[in-house]
């Protein structure tokens, strides 16, 4: 490789710059070492598959993001992921598999979804409680709900639905078109004026209140984000698994916030990006996929897996410190 | 919302605004409230027996939260997410230890708190001196150390409790009182004398309120975050021996149920997540409180929702009082 002229420079200095440089370094050399273990990766059916394994987690991981960004933390969305899959569910059985149904019960989805994040926002922003303890509490509320609309797992989503979701469209799979639209809510969402703000809020939260930004409103819409992307990830669980699970969400908490970190975000707020985390969500589907086709003996295989997240978390970190100054 | 707006204005309320400052107070009137409803719902509730055996489990949690207790006073978003993991590793190591052997039950109390202490410090170099944020830290060594139960562990279950351990903790020791009370004792005694007498204790609120200002006077800042990681995590592996004692056996989870109720129970009892201010006397009352109503909520028989929905109910209502941020000032 020749030296970069000073084009390349300014564009080597710019990426130092973005703080999800390292987890996109550490995403091409996971692919690349997952495609020679695995070399039918790189087969389009499996790549729409892997996708669809990680798009869950890139979801949720995008919500949590605004609420991190903000300078605040969700331990909640794992619990709003269940509530809205047993809920849509059952409003599934409840109102047929017609079209719709189908939707009016996906639109309720969502917005309870938005209605636990609001809830979160204003127990948080305008009561003042501590995120991380008052999420926490919320979270076992929103799971006690969740027990009390389907204390079983069980239901049935309609065919059409689960279908659609696996299918595809203009020979491209569906997730794909997912992933690409949040992908593009993303871009666009960054160069709203909201989004500077959020992140002023987060990163100089009395500086941004001094000069007058509605901190309590962008706190409550960061959490309302959260929840909206909770609830559309509740959406692709329920048809990748087409049956509801009070406990389906469980996992995905935490999994979002380590994949924030990993994206480069940091947890003090005010800097990185959602970009970031749906590389660092598929970064950590992309570990799972590697220990599992490494072959390595079964006893070990968590523990490798714990090593390599602490080690890009850390990196995550020290990278974004680096990108900070 | 009126009880906190006391504790902010203390001149003009100074009898009231100093029972609602000592949380402990507060977290045990709330105890003694519910042990009433409790009797009165379902009597026989807070019979001496019965509140003996309540106090045994909230013992658990009350010493697995002691070192969470101080990494939260130590500040700079201190907070230890690896304590659950931690109390699986002190159980699983104890179990093979002992092995139901009574020779073996010094051995345990002796390496299980430190070897979960040296992990503990790991915790701390990557805190103190890689600077990465606590939550990320603990929550990365608590996968490492889940992974590492399942290698430990080979998958399977095993070792169990020495039988005469079990007896001390369980049974009547001294006075009618079980030995996990003692154990609790000792550990509270420990505790308050630490952290209100010693220089290290009074260091802890020192880096805990303004760290550089702490490091000015002299503090080893970074040695002493490290050292109280340690401390978490040999206090959750000390955890982790008392609860393989009360249950007999383990399994490889065993000490997830402690994680956030650890950090609960120290905020319900006044601590500041922001550092630099509380102690363990809250701790053991806000151990004492969760304890208490979760058992109140299985005693009225609610099916598992309702017991869930009335439990995160009831701390965000706790947390009106003690829980909640400063207003930003213009």
């Amino acid at each position: 490789m020749s030296r970069p002229a000073v084009g390349g420079a300014a564009v080597l200095s710019s990426l130092r710059r973005q703080t999800w440089v390292l987890a996109a370094i550490v995403f091409v050399v996971l692919f690349a070492v997952n495609a020679i273990l695995q070399p039918r990766l790189l087969e389009p059916a499996v790549m729409t598959t892997t996708l669809q394994t990680a798009l869950p987690l890139i979801l949720i991981a995008i919500g949590q993001t605004y609420v991190v960004l903000a300078g605040d933390i969700d331990l909640s969305v794992g619990s709003i992921v269940s509530l809205v899959n047993v809920s849509v569910v059952t409003l599934f059985m409840a109102w047929g598999d017609g079209p719709l149904g189908i939707l009016g019960a996906m639109a309720a989805g969502i917005a309870i979804g938005v209605a636990c994040g609001v809830a979160n926002g204003i127990a948080v922003a305008v009561l003042r409680f501590q995120p991380i303890v008052a999420t926490f509490a919320t979270a076992i509320v929103i799971a006690g709900i969740a027990l009390w609309v389907l204390p079983q797992a069980g239901g049935q989503a309609p065919t059409p639905y689960w279908r659609t979701y696996m299918g595809g469209l203009a020979g491209i799979g569906v997730v794909v078109w997912i992933t690409l639209a949040a992908l593009a809510f993303v871009l666009v969402f960054q160069r709203s004026r909201f989004y500077a703000q959020l992140m002023a809020v987060g990163g100089q939260r009395q500086a941004a209140y001094q000069s007058g930004l509605p901190v309590m409103g962008h706190r409550i819409r960061a959490y309302a984000l959260s929840g909206l992307f909770a609830g559309l990830t509740a959406l692709c669980l329920t048809a990748e698994t087409a049956s509801g699970d009070p406990l389906s969400g469980q996992a995905l908490t935490l999994q979002s916030v380590t994949a924030v970190v990993l994206g480069g975000t940091a947890l003090a707020g005010g800097i990185g990006g959602a970009v970031g985390s749906m590389i660092g969500a598929v970064v950590l589907i992309l570990i799972r996929n590697l220990i599992f086709f490494a072959r390595l003996p079964f006893e070990v295989q968590a523990l490798v897996e714990g090593l390599i997240i602490l080690a890009v978390l850390a990196g995550g970190v020290l990278m974004t410190r680096r990108a900070a100054r | 919302m009126s009880a906190s707006a006391e504790t902010r204005d203390a001149r003009t309320a100074p009898l009231a605004s100093r029972v609602v400052r000592s949380p402990h107070v507060v977290a045990l009137v709330i105890v003694v409230v519910l042990l009433a409803l409790g009797e009165a719902l379902s009597p026989g509730f807070a019979s001496p027996q019965q509140i003996m055996a309540l106090l045994v489990v909230a013992a658990l949690l009350g010493i697995i939260a002691a070192g969470q207790t101080m990494v939260i006073i130590g500040g700079r978003e201190g907070i230890d997410l690896s304590v659950g993991a931690m109390v699986s590793l002190g159980a699983l190591i104890a179990g093979n230890i002992m092995d139901g052997q009574n020779a073996a039950i010094a051995q345990a109390l002796v390496l299980v708190p430190v070897a979960t202490f040296m992990v503990g410090l790991l915790n701390g170099v990557g805190v103190a001196f890689l600077r990465i944020p606590p939550l990320v830290m603990t929550l990365g060594m608590a996968g490492v150390i889940q992974g590492g139960l399942v290698v430990l562990s080979r998958g399977v279950p095993s070792g169990r409790s020495a039988p005469g351990f079990s007896g001390f903790l369980n049974d009547a020791f001294l006075f009618g009182l079980p030995g996990m009370l003692y154990v609790w004792l000792l550990v509270t005694i420990v505790m308050g004398l630490v952290l209100a007498r010693t220089r290290f204790g009074l260091r802890v609120y020192a880096i805990g309120t303004n760290e550089q200002a702490a490091r000015l006077t002299g503090a080893p800042v970074r040695l002493l975050r490290v050292l109280l990681f340690g401390l978490s995590g040999g206090f959750a592996g000390f955890g982790g021996v008392l609860v393989l004692g009360y249950t007999g056996t383990s399994f490889i989870s065993v000490g997830d149920q402690y994680m956030l109720p650890s950090i609960i129970a120290v905020v319900i009892g006044g601590t500041a997540l922001s550092g630099g201010r509380g102690g363990y006397l809250g701790t053991v009352a806000g151990a004492i409180l969760l304890t208490v109503l979760q058992s109140i909520l299985i005693t009225l028989a609610l099916p598992e929702f309702g017991r869930q929905m009335i439990f995160g109910a009831t701390l965000l209502v706790l947390l009106l009082f003690y829980g909640r941020e400063r207003r930003l000032q213009a």
